[in-house]
């Protein structure tokens, strides 16, 4: 790590990456050893290039791939010794494509989890409505729709409303506005940043996006073929030296530049 | 015409039920053995080379000498039914094989992984998911194979079996079209019928996309 930063944010401690990596069987690095800590109510970023190990590390956590060097802790445990079923279901998983039951209506989607945990029929229906209004959907006008019958957008907040359908204290995010129009993600994002708050959960977000990373997140890593280069808050991000975290910086620049020249 | 139906109607009748259920009875016992086949075949690719060859080279025996073969087989040969309806079901396993195993790999792998990902078990995985997306491509299968088996289904007749195979067979041996007819229209009709009717519920059970 090239800059000092908090590795631990002090709070209690929910996931933990002690040295984790992780390597393809017979095949390439795609993580070397990684350390952090992610506290309750806390978010993580964790910014990179397409390709930088971002999601491999996401994927640690719920153990849909092992660590194969170092460990990995939820809630003080190591991920190998959690049932992979049991650890998935604490945590709330996003993805960019959503990955939405095309075949289930909105409802069904997210009362998915609930309805194989066997929660009692009216209480599973109550939690949908609240879960749509949390994430700005009308239950009237969305229970019963399909998946191709959404925005983009709105896939996304069905996808998060699914992901949180059982209140798990962590959740996980992988470019979950990835596939939205510059302008739907700016608003979706400020959305989110003030769910984030209400939320108190401990989020780890992956994301190519200065944007997102300076908004969502209480600590950006810095992730760069398959290393952590740093750990930072946003003011200390905007401060860092560190070369890539510079080039990130770049664009914002770019833009400062352009405005300035425009106003001359 | 008339005279020959009022002469052979309930004949032609009594084969038509009898060439059903040799088709029925094939249909069942190779989605039972074949959808779950499938399955094999998406999930472990090592396995999917030896049952799809194995189902492959069935189809490539002639159905005489498929029915031959399986004639000594102590169980099978002591019943015609029986030996016709493990040859028909031979070959109807490949369609049925390859269109599950489409259906099944075809499934967006961003539905996988958010089901992996939220805490499905494999098993909630293929009967939450899998499955329910492949249904129509599953059926789809079917439909060929029923088609296909109810043409092959005629040869039953050599080995005694039944069906409207016997108004082909004898026709040939006694030079009758007539008689040829009266096995082919009405099997020509069950095929069209069964591709309709499949067809029809492959339309309805197709899943949102």
């Amino acid at each position: 790590m090239s800059e000092p930063s908090s590795v631990s944010s002090g709070r209690e401690a929910v996931i933990e990456f002690r040295n984790a990596g992780y390597q393809l069987p017979g095949g390439p690095r795609l993580l070397h050893e990684i350390s952090f800590v992610v506290g309750r109510g806390e978010t993580l970023v964790l910014l990179g290039r397409s390709g930088a190990g971002k999601t491999t590390a996401l994927r640690l956590i719920n153990r849909l791939v092992d660590p194969t060097d170092g460990e990995v802790l939820v809630e003080g445990r190591r991920t190998l010794d959690w049932d992979p079923i049991r650890l998935r279901r604490r945590v709330g998983y996003v993805i960019q494509e959503t990955g939405l039951f095309p075949h289930y209506t909105v409802e069904k989607n997210i009362s998915l989890l609930p309805r194989l945990e066997h929660w009692p029929k009216l209480e599973i229906r109550a939690r949908v409505e609240e879960l749509l209004r949390l994430v700005g959907l009308d239950p009237g006008l969305f229970l019963e729709r399909y998946p191709r019958e959404l925005s983009g957008g709105q896939r996304q907040r069905v996808g998060l409303a699914r992901a949180l359908a059982s209140d798990p204290p962590i959740l996980l995010m992988d470019e979950p506005f990835g596939a939205l129009d510059p302008l739907t993600r700016a608003d979706i994002r400020v959305e989110f940043q003030a769910l984030e708050r209400r939320l108190g959960k401990a989020i780890v977000l992956v994301t190519h996006d200065i944007n997102d990373a300076l908004v969502l997140g209480a600590r950006i890593a810095l992730i760069e073929a398959g290393e952590l280069k740093g750990l930072y808050s946003p003011p200390e991000f905007l401060q860092s030296a560190e070369p890539v975290a510079a080039a990130y910086l770049g664009q914002l620049r770019a833009l400062d530049l352009f405005r300035k020249e425009e106003r001359r | 015409m008339n005279q020959f139906l009022f002469e052979h109607g309930s004949e032609i009748l009594q084969a038509t039920l009898e060439h059903i259920w040799l088709v029925g009875a094939t249909m069942l016992l190779a989605i039972v053995i074949g959808v779950p086949l499938g399955m094999v075949v998406a999930r472990k690719p090592w396995l999917s080379k030896p049952i799809l060859g194995s189902a492959n080279i069935a189809e490539t025996i002639p159905s005489l000498a498929l029915l031959g073969f399986l004639l000594p087989i102590p169980w099978l040969g002591d019943r015609a039914d029986r030996l016709t309806i493990t040859a028909l079901t031979l070959y109807a396993l490949l369609p049925i094989i390859r269109n599950t195993a489409a259906g099944i790999s075809g499934v967006d792998p961003a539905v996988r992984e958010a089901a992996r990902g939220m805490g499905l078990t494999q098993r909630q995985i293929l009967f939450q998911v899998e499955l329910p997306l492949s249904v129509s491509t599953i059926l789809a299968g079917v439909r060929v194979s029923t088609v296909l088996t109810i043409g092959i289904a005629t040869i039953a007749a050599a080995v005694g079996a039944g069906g409207l195979g016997e108004f082909i067979f004898r026709g040939l041996a006694m030079v009758n079209d007539r008689l040829i007819l009266a096995g082919a229209i009405p099997a020509a009709i069950l095929a069209l019928g069964a591709d309709f009717l499949l067809g029809v519920m492959e339309h309805l059970l197709r899943p949102v996309r």
